[in-house]
């Protein structure tokens, strides 16, 4: 008996571990750079990166572009986004589970201007996908929008 | 001298307003037609943009609509919009049944497919691998693995890296066309290729 319940038990840890490894697995790539022009920088756990075309993304990168920068990306579930100059772009949540579509994304726009074509979450989901600028909440509807924030 | 102070006052004025707004949205055309829209919310208001164009400026007031034009958003968003990535494109290999074999017809789609992936920097390849219902679970299971494996070989075979291709099998889950169980049907014994 109390081998049958350490044994359960056993299998419950691993179904925990599991799902930690699948949400880590989630947050570590989010997207990628698939355009970059001119001054653009990823600021990632306290580093900078150079945002280079290639690099993938992470849950919570922060994207800057210079006076001549500009950036586009694919996330992993087709939404794309593309910054223009003098702008900070947060990757603020992404999670995406590619069998449901099931998910949640939110961005944030601090400055500068974005333009977006939502992907597969919105699409699933109008509830589950945000871009915030400093002072409101945009809500996705299966959309392609454009937004700027002036400092 | 009267005169003069009121213009100064209405010059300021238009300053001010000039100065206006700090954040603006607007809703592009849906190239596919569907329904779209964004919400716009701060605090407890809330303004929908649901037509082409649609435009909100959000200062200290408040969202307030305004229609924007094609010209206005190619101003202001030129440079956001020229970084856009292309969208992702699909293409459909059709099987031969019951094995993991190209018809003739989908070998020359998968020109298509390296043209489309010739013309990204950096291509990220997502390979899907479906059955027809002959056959139990685990059985196609293992078939659309093995499907996408092998487009993922036939592509690494014409130069493309193994890493760049994800492989996902979803045996008969997702059918192109609806059918009873044990029913072969060409249609659905194929490979979908997302090129990002």
């Amino acid at each position: 008996m109390t081998w049958i319940c350490s044994r359960r038990r056993g299998r419950a840890l691993l179904v925990a571990m599991a799902g930690l490894w699948l949400f880590d697995a989630a947050q570590a790539d989010v997207g990628q750079i698939k355009v970059a022009t001119g001054q653009v920088s990823v600021e990632r756990k306290g580093q900078s990166l150079p945002g280079r075309v290639g690099l993938v993304l992470e849950s919570e990168d922060v994207l800057r572009t210079g006076a001549d920068g500009a950036v586009g990306i694919t996330m992993r579930d087709n939404s794309l986004l593309s910054a223009g100059p003098n702008s900070i772009l947060t990757l603020e949540h992404f999670e995406f589970d590619p069998t449901t579509s099931d998910g949640r994304f939110d961005a944030r726009l601090r400055r500068g201007t974005l333009a977006v074509v939502s992907g597969r979450i919105a699409k699933k989901s109008p509830q589950a996908m945000t871009v915030r600028t400093p002072s409101a909440v945009l809500g996705v509807r299966g959309t392609e929008f454009v937004v700027s924030v002036d400092e | 001298m009267n005169r003069l102070a009121c213009a100064a006052v209405v010059a300021a004025m238009l300053l001010v307003a000039c100065a206006g707004p700090k954040e603006t949205v607007v809703l592009l055309p849906n190239p596919a037609g569907q329904d779209t829209a964004v919400t716009v919310t701060q605090g407890t208001r809330q303004v929908v943009l649901a037509q082409p164009y649609a435009g909100a400026r959000l200062g200290p007031n408040g969202a307030e609509a305004f229609p924007s034009n094609a010209q206005q958003v190619r101003a202001q968003y030129g440079p956001a919009l020229a970084a856009q990535p292309l969208p992702p494109a699909q293409f459909t290999l059709f099987f031969v049944e019951g094995k993991d074999e190209f018809t003739d017809e989908s070998k020359r789609i998968v020109d298509s497919v390296f043209a489309e992936i010739a013309k990204r920097p950096v291509a990220d390849v997502i390979v899907i691998g479906h059955t027809d219902t002959v056959g139990n679970d685990a059985a196609n299971d293992a078939l659309s693995r093995q499907r996408a494996e092998v487009v993922r070989a036939a592509f690494a075979a014409r130069g493309l890296a193994s890493d760049k291709v994800v492989t996902i099998g979803r045996g008969k889950r997702e059918l192109a066309v609806s059918t009873g169980d044990g029913v072969a049907e060409p249609r659905n014994r194929r490979v979908e290729i997302l090129v990002r």
